[in-house]
């Protein structure tokens, strides 16, 4: 029958296809939370001018890409760690799950501001530098008469009220680094209350972080909180959107590592260098990428009017503080989804009736409209509090300690059912008030 | 035979039981093997999960609800009435189910989103604007246009059967319209429906790629996807998750079941006249024309917007989108044509396992009298009630760890584990072509050749395949481009880039910027294949029928 001989072709094809992959020399296999055209560009390049190896790319999200190579038993872990997040790489060194690679190239500057390029311990390096912004669709603005963004602090104007998005921190290590970057440039509490208008402010609360520079520039939002290489890749692929930098942002580098426990490590290392090597640092000038390399001299090769933070055009005011940031991080994140993701829709029924009341009263000063404010921009955990070693110890626990995580999920409730009345008191305060 | 009946039983074990075992038991047990309900506690305490369990439940029900609204007029219209549209009903069946939903959801985006073409024109022109794909409501929009036409398909065979006598009967004693409808046509036709009706819920309650494209992630298959991927295999709510998820998929078939047992459905001259088709009023001809092309317009919307965006550079706040261009094209073919031989040769396969195994269980539980035979054919019925996200999950935790022979490494990360969860999971569709070809091939035959001197397997050989061959194709298509669709288990068994098949290359460009075009782009070749695929399909069922009627007239 003809149907038999297929069979025997398949299967035919199927042992031959499996000693030819058991026979291919070196695999590279890159954990990366990286988008397609970049790894896609990286492979090809790597590839051509490396015959003998294959690359192999393991598109995970950061989070997933760490608890991957955790899981993989030692010999058989994936050579290259390359993400965004510095924090993942803190993770994964403390857990000495890297092996030491040093810095790289003299060529490379030490320090980028005032953030370190490469690791001080030799574990990981910056391949490509990111700044977060403000992304924006011209067309949209333009649609419902928007004037254009400067300042984070711009965005809290009643103007903007529907028209932001931003993805939660828990979601995505970018959004964490932008949040924690304005909690650091503006002090804790100036820093919330701008963060929670910002929430209050934003149509939608996205679950990725990809969410917001494809929800603006496919014009579902008007402005949108990014890492600038999704801002300048949408512009110079064609999008109708603007990205700027706002002077309270921080440049931190994007980083790559060698995996302990490799199959080969050797090759995994030849990759690493390749990406920081002047032709591995050019391609991030590719159109559909638009990354900062941090190999000074490829700003030359560059199209007009690229940024440049060696350059001193791109002003970052805040010298991130990655301990202070890994210190608090599970806070932070946790609070954000208490106060702004989970209440996503009490908190921007809040903020539209503080807007409401301030247009009633035109600039009249009124006492309970200053105290539904309060209600609603303080954080509910304050400056004294976040300093308490023993709320962050809560937080760090580890997820197979049941006591901790008992007591967490209960102080994770209390704060959600009091960010939930204060909205719900200061909607009452903001309405009545003359 | 017997070998072969305890060879299929062995697969089936490893790996469909043996993996849902796994993550029962891993929902249950407190870590040092004793029993515990401690997770499912925990699992009731987070808010979010909460949360997340009324969301599903909420949205795989309304889109039931809305499932029904749009197929009972459409199945009753062809049914009962003289009416042109049939092909075009008949296309409405088919067309959404070619393309996988979250597909649909990026297109839909543009054309119906916040600032999508819809909504565009209804603020220019009436400045106000619908919020159809806002949060929940755009998966229930999504799925309600992907999967109405399992009860449209499911109804219409159900109407189909009904004897014209219990119409003639109802409309004797006075009843007409509306009322003849629901006293009796729909009582009669109901079995069909609740077919239907629990399969959509199944589906709905199940799918991971829809809610992952539209953002949405308080629903219960993202948080276990989530809980698994990020916080590590070990995570126990993860797998709660998975038990709730197998309950109530087990409960909507178990229930349709038991609603369909409880009363007596069997007519009494089953098989008799068809009903007379009646006439449609002049003004109901118009509503009916108008409904139907309301839908087809909404149905294609999403195959149109694929399209589009595929042929364009920009499509952003715009009604259409602007700036031709064939690059995206060109960006598939130098960049995936690896992912676009991974759909081929892994659905290949895993349709030749199903379509091997389907016949040889029909012919086990047909023909033969091995005791306990029909207890593979339960068994395959696990599979099409089991969620693909419970069956991803239950690989990686039950074959972790396990390596493969000639240095090929770990199961879980190699290609093979793509091709036994597609079999696994698409061979209850296989199987019931099977079973239905064989049904039709008159055992008088069998002894025929047997009389003549040939031995079994040269009876099964040249008399029982040639004649079941019409049903064993109709079956691999089916398991082929059903596979090809498939995307909660892809999402989780992919553990590298190379080995990806179309449907996980077409989620991982829709994650960035530049990636929109081309993965609409292989899209439209995901499309294009399982379309034909279909098409062949009627084909051979059409050609087949002749060749086969020598047994199947009794």
């Amino acid at each position: 029958m003809s149907y038999l001989t297929l069979c025997r072709h398949l299967i035919a094809a199927t042992i031959t296809a499996l000693f030819a992959g058991a026979t291919l020399a070196d695999t590279i296999s890159v954990v990366t939370s990286f988008p397609k055209e970049l790894t896609a560009a990286y492979k090809k390049a790597y590839e051509a001018k490396y015959p003998q190896d294959k690359l192999e790319i393991l598109n995970k999200n950061t989070a997933a890409g760490i608890a991957y190579v955790r899981e993989q038993p030692a010999g058989s872990r994936p050579e290259v760690f390359w993400a965004s997040a510095p924090d993942a790489f803190e993770v994964l060194s403390s857990q000495k799950l890297l092996v030491k690679i040093g810095p790289g190239s003299p060529s490379i500057p030490a320090k980028i501001g005032n953030y370190p390029v490469n690791d001080p311990e030799g574990f990981y390096r910056g391949q490509a530098l990111a700044g977060y912004g403000l992304m924006w669709n011209t067309r949209y603005m333009a649609a419902n008469k928007l004037p254009a963004p400067k300042e984070w602090a711009d965005l809290v104007k009643p103007v903007y009220f529907g028209h932001l998005a931003i993805s939660s921190p828990s979601r995505s290590g970018t959004t964490h680094l932008t949040v924690e970057t304005i909690l650091q440039g503006e002090g804790w509490t100036k820093g919330w209350a701008q963060v929670l208008a910002i929430g209050g402010n934003s149509a939608a609360i996205t679950e990725r972080s990809f969410g917001v520079p494809d929800g603006v520039s496919n014009g579902q939002f008007g402005i949108g909180l990014v890492i600038d290489f999704f801002g300048l890749a949408a512009k110079n692929s064609g999008m109708p959107v603007e990205f700027i930098y706002p002077s309270v942002t921080s440049i931190v580098p994007a980083n790559i590592a060698l995996i302990d426990g490799a199959k080969s490590s050797e090759a995994g290392k030849r990759f690493i260098d390749f990406t920081l090597s002047e032709e591995g640092q050019t391609l991030l000038l590719q159109k559909e990428i638009s990354r900062l390399p941090v190999l000074p001299s490829i700003y030359a090769k560059a199209p007009a009017g690229y940024p440049n933070p060696f350059g001193g055009k791109i002003q970052a005011k805040v010298n991130f503080n990655a301990n202070l940031s890994e210190s608090r991080y599970y806070v932070v994140v946790s609070l954000f989804d208490q106060m702004i993701t989970f209440r996503h829709k009490e908190l921007a029924a809040a903020m539209k009736a503080i807007h409401d009341a301030e247009r009633r009263l035109s600039g009249k000063a009124s006492a309970q409209l200053d105290e539904a404010r309060k209600l609603v921009l303080s954080p509910i955990v304050d400056e004294k509090q976040i300093g308490d070693k023993k709320l962050l110890e809560l937080f760090k626990a580890k997820k197979t300690d049941a006591e901790a995580s008992k007591t967490k999920a209960k102080v994770e409730e209390e704060w959600a059912s009091r960010a939930k009345a204060n909205y719900a008191r200061a909607i009452e305060l903001a309405s009545a008030a003359k | 035979m017997v070998a072969i009946a305890i060879a299929i039983a062995t697969f089936l074990i490893v790996f469909l039981i043996g993996p849902i075992l796994t993550v029962i038991y891993t929902a249950f047990s407190d870590g040092s093997g004793g029993f515990t309900l401690a997770h499912f506690s925990a699992f009731s305490e987070i808010s979010l999960m909460r949360e997340s369990f009324a969301n599903s439940l909420f949205v795989a029900g309304m889109t039931v609800l809305f499932a029904t609204l749009i197929a009972v007029p459409l199945a009753y219209l062809t049914m009962r009435f003289q009416f042109r549209g049939a092909v075009l009903i008949q296309t409405l069946g088919v067309l959404p189910l070619i393309m996988p939903a979250f597909v649909g959801a990026a297109a839909m985006q543009l054309i119906f989103g916040r600032s999508g073409a819809v909504n565009l024109i209804l603020n220019e022109n009436f400045g106000f604007g619908l919020p159809i794909m806002e949060g929940l409501n755009g998966v229930i929009f999504v799925e309600t246009l992907h999967y109405f036409p399992f009860i449209l398909l499911n109804l219409s065979a159900s109407l189909a059967a009904i004897d014209s006598s219990m119409e003639e009967a109802g409309q004797n004693l006075g009843a007409s319209g509306w009322r003849l409808f629901r006293k009796v046509v729909f009582p009669l036709a109901l079995p069909g429906y609740i077919a239907g009706a629990s399969l959509v819920f199944i589906k709905v309650f199940d799918d991971l790629g829809t809610p992952l494209v539209l953002n949405v992630t308080n629903m219960l298959a993202p948080q276990a996807y989530l809980r698994v991927t990020s916080i590590g295999i070990e995570d126990p709510i993860g797998y709660v998750i998975c038990v709730i998820l197998v309950i109530f998929s087990i409960g909507a078939m178990g229930g349709a079941w038991w609603f369909v047992k409880r009363r007596d459905y069997a007519l009494v001259s089953r098989g008799g006249a068809q009903a007379p088709k009646r006439q449609l009023t002049s003004w109901q001809t118009t509503l009916a024309y108008g409904w139907i092309i309301g839908v087809l317009m909404l149905v294609l919307s999403p195959h149109i917007g694929i399209l589009l965006m595929s042929f364009f550079k920009v499509w952003s706040f715009s009604i259409l989108p602007e700036q031709f261009t064939l690059a995206h094209y060109a960006t598939v073919f130098s960049d995936s044509k690896q992912m676009i031989w991974n759909t081929l040769l892994y659905c290949g396969l895993a349709a030749v396992i199903d379509v091997l195994i389907g016949a040889a269980i029909a012919y086990i539980v047909l023909r033969t009298s091995i005791p306990g035979r029909q207890l593979l054919d339960h068994l395959v019925t696990v599979a099409l009630a089991m969620p693909g996200l419970v069956l991803g999950i239950g690989y990686l935790r039950a074959f972790r760890g396990i390596e493969l022979p000639f240095g090929a490494g770990a199961l879980t990360a190699s290609w093979f584990i793509f091709v036994i969860a597609y079999s696994v999971r698409r061979l209850p569709y296989a199987l019931r072509s099977c079973m239905a070809a064989l049904t039709q091939v008159h055992p008088a035959l069998e002894e025929a050749a047997e009389n003549l001197g040939a031995g079994r397997w040269q009876t099964i050989r040249r008399i029982v395949i040639p004649l079941m061959m019409g049903g064993i194709l109709a079956g691999f298509v089916t398991s082929f481009i059903t596979a090809a669709a498939e995307i909660s288990e892809t999402i989780l068994l992919t553990s590298r880039e190379s080995l990806a098949p179309m449907s996980y290359g077409i989620y991982l460009y829709f994650q960035s910027i530049a990636g929109r075009g081309p993965g609409a782009a292989l899209s439209v070749i995901a499309i294009t294949l399982v379309a034909l695929g279909t098409y062949i399909t009627h084909r051979i069922a059409a050609t087949a029928t002749p060749h086969q009627s020598i047994g199947a007239n009794r």
